[in-house]
């Protein structure tokens, strides 16, 4: 694996990975433990290079001592990967079969699970705004990276993305165009603030933390595949928990709850798209 | 030394097959010449334009005595089956056996990149994975051929005078010493012998 010489043998590497996660859910409460192996153990290889370490029992010992260690290696750990309108196709599906259902309800609520950057925040926020469901909806925003948080909530985007999100945008169905949404300064685009009125940011873990409300549309793209079959089931346990009667789930475009524990709960409702919809 | 290697009895054999430009027409002679019987699982990352969805499965699947399917997220390696990374996501192997998608940043402009999915097949398969190296225009894959000789996984690497690109054969074979240096004619033959025997 990249960044291990060629001694660093590969069963001591998995055990002081366990270690690794061990001490960071002991200390940080951060829980690693049914992440991914594959995905883990890449991120944190490529950790201890930028962290300058030769052996991952090194890299616990500064995630120990080292108070400055562990936000930093959060950004590792938790890559973020983000684009607006990314698969448009899928928000298209939610703005045309989705949203007019969701149109009957008074007040309607939407969880953004592992938002990253925000960059899929602003993307739901500009289609309920065009599809005149903005003033009644709220959206929670949650990722367990307070960083990201911190950048989802500032809404500031380096200006070379915008000719991406614009092809994106237009090709997700937008009725304008995406600049309208935003002014351009030093290089970076600023999102506007009104877009986010009613989103709710906050730190939250799908594999520790519990439901928080009832919703009736949930998107949680590109996050399952960084679990571990468990992890995945919990995740979709706390969904269906967390949904309304014939709520919808929003998952990212290789992700199904086909082969989970929950299964028969859900119907496909936008199949190629990847929209579920709790039975 | 009291080193352990990881235990990799409960994973099946897999080939490794990597591949960019050029490459199609490659697999359309190594993948046809598997026997049915065939008693490896099969995994292969093929550069492809993200925006679109890939045609490589139904091209393969009328062409081939295997199932082929696309991968998806957590899928067990099952011998003798056929599995295609998906556009836009890269492909992992699990310790356990299974695949892994993953949406990390691009790996040179790649996403699949064939070093993870070999980088990871060396770490999860080690001696029992098989790695083949295909024609490209693109340095991914060397490191992963690396990987994989250093974990005694057997590699092998299409000639680069075979190779409509040979780029990618070339890069690979400057890194790393490899087990065989076959046309892709070659190849599809000597899968079949080195699963048999």
């Amino acid at each position: 694996m990249t960044g291990m010489n060629d001694m660093y043998n590969a069963a001591d590497f998995d055990i002081e990975l366990r270690l690794l996660i061990e001490a960071i859910y002991l200390k940080y409460s951060y829980d690693f433990r049914n992440y991914s192996p594959a995905s883990m153990k890449r991120r944190v290889a490529h950790a201890l290079q930028q962290f300058d370490c030769e052996t991952v029992s090194q890299l616990q010992h500064r995630v120990m001592h080292d108070v400055d260690c562990f936000p930093a290696l959060l950004q590792y750990l938790t890559i973020p990967v983000s684009e607006m309108f990314r698969d448009p196709a899928y928000f298209k599906a939610l703005r045309e079969q989705v949203l007019p259902i969701l149109h009957t309800y008074p007040t309607i609520k939407v969880w953004i699970a592992g938002c990253s950057t925000g960059e899929e925040v602003y993307s739901m926020a500009i289609m309920l705004k065009e599809e005149g469901l903005l003033e009644r909806a709220i959206i929670y925003a949650t990722d367990i990276n307070p960083h990201s948080l911190q950048k989802a909530e500032a809404g500031i985007y380096p200006i070379e993305s915008m000719a991406l999100f614009e092809r994106n945008y237009e090709m997700a169905g937008g009725t304008r165009a995406l600049s309208d949404y935003c002014t351009s300064a030093y290089g970076s685009v600023l999102f506007d603030k009104q877009l986010r009125r009613n989103v709710t940011f906050a730190d939250h873990s799908l594999a520790t933390d519990s439901v928080f409300s009832e919703v009736q549309l949930i998107s949680c793209r590109n996050v399952l595949i960084y679990f571990n079959r468990e992890l995945q089931n919990r995740a979709f346990g706390l969904f269906h928990q967390s949904l309304v009667h014939r709520g919808f789930l929003g998952l990212g475009s290789k992700e199904t709850v086909q082969f989970s524990d929950f299964a028969s709960q859900f119907e496909s409702f936008a199949k190629t798209e990847r929209v579920f919809r709790k039975t | 030394m009291y080193l352990q290697p990881r235990d990799t009895r409960h994973v099946p054999q897999t080939i490794l097959i990597g591949g960019s430009a050029g490459s199609v027409e490659a697999l359309g002679q190594i993948l046809p010449a598997l026997p049915a019987d065939f008693a490896a699982a099969v995994v292969i990352v093929v550069h492809l334009p993200a925006n679109s969805p890939s045609l490589l499965v139904d091209i393969f699947a009328q062409r081939m005595a295997l199932p082929v399917a696309e991968v998806h997220d957590k899928v067990q390696l099952v011998p003798g089956h056929v599995y295609f990374a998906p556009p836009d996501y890269h492909v992992l192997v699990e310790p356990e056996g299974e695949l892994t998608l993953n949406d990390d940043p691009p790996l040179h402009f790649c996403r699949p990149a064939i070093d993870l999915l070999f980088e990871s097949g060396a770490d999860a398969l080690g001696k029992k994975a098989v790695g083949v190296l295909l024609t490209g225009a693109n340095h991914d894959g060397a490191a992963g051929m690396a990987a994989l000789a250093a974990a005694g996984a057997m590699t092998i690497v299409q000639d680069p005078a075979d190779a409509q690109v040979p780029l990618m054969p070339s890069s690979a074979l400057k890194k790393t010493p490899v087990n065989r240096v076959l046309p892709a004619s070659a190849i599809g033959p000597a899968l079949a012998a080195l699963v048999h025997g």
